[in-house]
Order: C-alpha cells, then structure tokens, then sequence
C-alpha cells in the first residue's frame, strides 16, 4: 500500500518488486539531481536486500522482493537515509563521465531544427548555439535500452510535443520537448521534434561497453556538418560516433 | 553441432529463460518467459536447474529433430504433441532416441507452451542470459533450418508428470495496490475490481490489452505525466481509459498511471489467457499479498516433491499389444521416483 504523504519526498511500494522514493510531482532539476544522489548513496550502503536500483527523472527506485523482505522495515531504514540530510542540495556522485558527442543540426539530417527554434522563440541558429553550448545531464535512461533523456535545457525549451507523430525518427537522432533532449537508441516513432543527428549508439549489446551512459554523466554537444558525420558514419563498427569521454573528478 | 534440427516452425518459437535482471538503471527489462512457472515445472520434471534455457512456443510449435538421444518436457499451453508419430503427454518428459521428431502442433488452451530440454539449450548468451528480447535486438525468433544447440545433461529420467492447474483459461487475479492506485478515484477503483475484462486479440510479450463492456477507467483527477518506473504486472490506464497488464517484455519506465500490480505468481495466469479469456481483478493488500506470493514461491520451491510416474491410459496407446505392459525390474528398495 502507498503511504500517502503531504509533501515530498514520498516512500512508496511498486508492485512486490520495490520501493520507489520520489522527490516531486514535476520533472525539475533538483529533483533529478537528488533521486540521483540518494540511489548513489543507498546503493553504497549495500543492503542485502537490495538486488538492483535505478533511477527516473524525479525518483530512486530499489528492487527489493517485498514477499521475503517487509516493505515497512525498508521504508523505515530509507527515511532515516533520507532524514540524514538535504538531497535538495547534496553532490552528484563522483566518477561520473563527461561526453563530448558530434552532431549535426538542421539540415536534411535534422529537419525540424528550425520548426522547434520557432517554438522556443528564437532562430535556428540561435538554438545550435544553445544546444551546443549547454553541458547536460543524463537526467535518466529509459523506453528503451542505453537511451538517455537529457536536460535541463532552458525555460524557452518547455516547447510541447507536436500533435502527429513522426513515423520514423533515425537511432542517433536528437529529438527535443519539455525541456529535454533524448538521443534515440532505434528507429523510433515519436511527437519529440528532431532537431539534431549523431552517430552515437545507445545500446551495444556485443560491444565491451553495452551501455555507455549512465544517469548523471554529463553530455556536450559539438557541432559538424552533415560531410562530417557521414564519415564518422563510415568509420563506426564501435559505435561511438565520434565521441570522447572523460571521467569527472 | 549436436542439437535439435528445426524442420517447422511456428512464427512466435523463441528461446527464453529467466531473463536478464540486473539493468534497469540502463533502460533494460529483465524479459524472459512470459509463463515463469511453466519453467519450474519443466525444470522439476527434468530435475535440473530452472535457470537452463528453454523454448517458448505462442499459439503453436514446430517439427524439432534429435541429433543424439534427448530427455525433453512438455509444459504451458497444451499442445498435441507426437514423437515419430506416438502420442507425447503434455506436463510430461519423454525421450527423443537420436533422429527422432518432435511434432508440436497448435495449442488447445492457453497461449504460451514450453519444450525444456535435458542440460538446456546452449544458444549464445547475451548481457549474462539466453532470453531472446527481440524488440531491442537481443536474439531473434527460431527459424527452419536452424540448429539449436544443447548444453551437457547430467540428469536423467523421464516418463514423469506434473498434475496441471487452472491457469490457462483465465479466470480470477490477485493485485496488489502499488505507487499510483491511491490516485484513482474510489469508485474507479471499485468498479476495476467488479468489471469482468476480456482478454484482447491485441497482446504480445510487452503487454495485453484488457477489454470490457462500459465506460473506460481514466481517472478524472489530474495526474502527473512524469514517467516514472514500470515493473512487470503493472496494470497501466491509458488515456482512453483502456487497462495494459504489462509483461516481460514492458519497458522500464512509462507515463501511464498504474491502478495496480499482479501478484508475480497470478502472472501465468494473465500470460496464459487466450484472447477473449476472462480475466478478473481483486485487491489484496501489500500484506497479504506478500504472504500469497511467499507461499507460492515456497511450494514453486517444492514443485519436485508433486512429479509422478506418469501412467499410461491403455486407451490412449493406439496398439496395445506392442507395448510390454510388465516389463522391467521392480525392486521393493529402489525407488522407482529416482529412475523415472
């Protein structure tokens, strides 16, 4: 059963397969930051009766098998965590990876560039600027395997999901709403406009690094044309797409 | 390769097993058999680990070939079911001699049916599983022509059987309240739990769509549209007010409110209801739903202890006369459970 609680953050049971604590009704930031932080500190406490955790954009959430452990002892032990501190206001974990990831926006490549500036107000040129020179956060890893939803992009981006659907939106493509950016890991239909293409795979399921981001890594945009990135294209058994990642420190 | 040769196939025969925990963080389900349960009984009447891979056969099966001799089971769906042309009991295990064919035809109840092998199939594992998850490109569906190779059986025995439940032509489901059911109102609630829904044609490994007759089940209070975690037995409510019973295949996050979860041990049954199916929902609190489930995955646990001989019907054997109906050693020590 739920614990109906007045504010944040909540404890809630998910099915017989967890715990999920949620640090706010809407996708900011700072909710982000601390469902990041607090899954990064539970999961360093090691509890036995943790099998694995994740986080969404406002949540931590932990497997826990609650037919063989009681979910209110777990819900005691992750308020006293909880009270330990200000997770709105605490670190992200250490040994996060920074991503510098090519891309080409607009052009046939990315044809809504200009359909999306216009709904955030300004040019398309302005809106490369800003793509490429705000630093992201995977804010989480979701709908698909690998694929990141990357944000907080400014209030001007708070730009709505178009009515239709496009059938068919590229793997590698750089699709933009609500603030957010999410880099598909497969063809995939969506209502997000396409504004950029990278040759950066999400999920390599034979490769040494099946998964190559993870919630919290920061991301950097580097703008190439769209000759360049048909080269990175030729040149991709790995999937990198070009990109360099650093370690955090 | 030493293996199963496939001759036929059906167009949904895939290998699974218990799927692949431990990726959520990375936008990964855990997959594996949408009927779980099917796999421990295989696996108690193989009497080996249920963790081995299996073959998941939806609607029908296929014509398999043995390169050497096999020890194989037959769980889930009833199928037909013959080797070199004789009769195969279902929630049985049997023995395929070296060339021998397996013929598994369509199934008579239920949806999913399950061909274990001794030693398990050996196929590739990927991401630490041979589960196929074919959505997100791990593995493919069987296909003619195709070999399929076979781990080491150290076991051995078969003409045992397992005595079949109720679990294949729907019927009643347990659910537990989960993160978001406290957001619908009262009476959807209510009215959820006395609707009786029919299990849509529209259903695969991701999720099966619940139909009924009446209004839908949106909830009229606003509800916040941040994704949020999904885990299998999630009933999600779409925007239209239609109920999802979400499966192995689900995603690991998404933005439909839940109205619930059911109980790991009701899900075969939701797996195994063939469209138009009944299917009931009852809430049961966290609490005793934790006790149904611990319950349940104690007896899974002893699932061994209930393996029998299996006992030939002479009315089934098509020429008596060339079965030896007292032949063999029977000693009053030896238990004749060990053998088979």
């Amino acid at each position: 059963m739920s614990d109906q609680q007045s504010h944040y953050p909540i404890i809630r049971s998910v099915g017989l397969n967890g715990i999920l604590v949620t640090f706010g009704d809407t996708a900011t930031d700072t909710a982000n930051r601390a469902a990041i932080a607090f899954r990064n500190a539970v999961d360093t406490l090691g509890w036995p009766e943790v099998d694995e955790s994740s986080s969404t954009l406002v949540s931590a959430f932990f497997r826990v098998d609650l037919a063989q452990h009681s979910f209110a002892v777990i819900r005691d032990r992750l308020q006293d965590t909880l009270a330990s501190q200000d997770w709105t206001d605490v670190a992200l974990p250490p040994g996060r990876t920074l991503w510098t990831i090519p891309a080409v926006f607009g052009t046939d490549r990315a044809p809504q560039l200009t359909e999306a500036a216009e709904a955030a107000g300004m040019t398309a040129e302005q809106a490369e600027a800003e793509l490429t020179a705000a630093r992201l956060r995977v804010l989480t890893i979701g709908f698909a395997p690998g694929q990141p939803y990357l944000g907080t992009l400014g209030a001007a981006w708070n730009i709505p999901r178009q009515v239709g659907l496009s059938p068919n939106v590229p793997a590698g493509a750089l699709v933009a709403a609500v603030r957010q950016i999410c880099l598909f890991t497969k063809d995939t239909p969506t209502g997000w406009r396409h504004v950029g293409q990278t040759a950066f795979q999400c999920f390599r399921p034979r490769g040494d690094m099946p998964f190559p981001l993870s919630p919290g890594d920061e991301i950097q945009f580097t703008q190439i044309t769209a000759q360049e990135l048909a080269r990175i294209e030729t040149h991709n058994a790995d999937g990198s797409g070009g990109a360099v990642r650093e370690v955090l420190t | 390769m030493n293996g199963l040769i496939v001759h036929q196939v059906g167009p949904g025969v895939a290998v699974q097993d218990l799927g692949r925990p431990g990726f959520l963080a990375k936008g990964l389900t855990r997959g594996g058999a949408s009927d779980l349960r099917a796999v421990h009984e295989g696996a108690a009447l193989l009497k080996q680990s249920p963790a081995l891979a299996v073959l998941e056969m939806a609607g029908t099966g296929g014509t398999f070939e043995a390169t050497v001799p096999l020890r194989i089971a037959l769980t889930g769906a009833a199928m037909s079911a013959t080797i070199d042309g004789e009769n195969a009991v279902w929630d049985a295990s049997h023995h395929m001699p070296a060339g021998s064919k397996l013929v598994i035809g369509p199934c008579r109840e239920g949806t999913f049916g399950y061909l274990h092998v001794g030693g398990g199939l050996a196929t590739e594992p990927l991401l630490g599983a041979r589960a196929t998850h074919q959505s997100v490109g791990l593995g493919g569906l069987v296909s003619k022509g195709q070999t399929l190779p076979i781990g080491k059986d150290t076991g051995r025995g078969v003409g045992m059987t397992l005595p079949r439940d109720g679990r294949f032509s729907g019927g009643d489901v347990r659910v537990v309240p989960s993160m978001q059911t406290e957001d619908f109102d009262n009476n959807i609630r209510t009215r959820f739990a006395k609707t009786e829904f029919r299990r849509d044609p529209r259903a695969n490994r991701q999720g099966i769509r619940l139909d009924s007759d009446g209004e839908g089940f949106s909830n009229p209070k606003q509800l916040g549209v941040v994704s949020e975690v999904i885990v299998p037995g999630d009933i999600q409510i779409t925007g239209d007010g239609t109920p999802f019973v979400l499966m192995a295949e689900c995603q690991t996050t998404g933005g439909y409110p839940r109205i619930g979860t059911v109980l790991p041990c009701d899900l075969p049954r939701v797996a195994q209801a063939a469209a138009g199916a009944v299917l009931r929902f009852a809430f049961v609190n966290l609490d005793n739903g934790a006790a149904i489930q611990a319950r349940a995955d104690a007896e899974e646990a002893t699932l061994g202890r209930r393996v029998t001989p299996l006992i030939r019907d002479p009315h089934a054997m098509q020429d008596l006369l060339s079965y030896q109906l007292v032949g063999g050693v029977v000693s009053a020590t030896h238990s004749p459970f060990e053998e088979g």
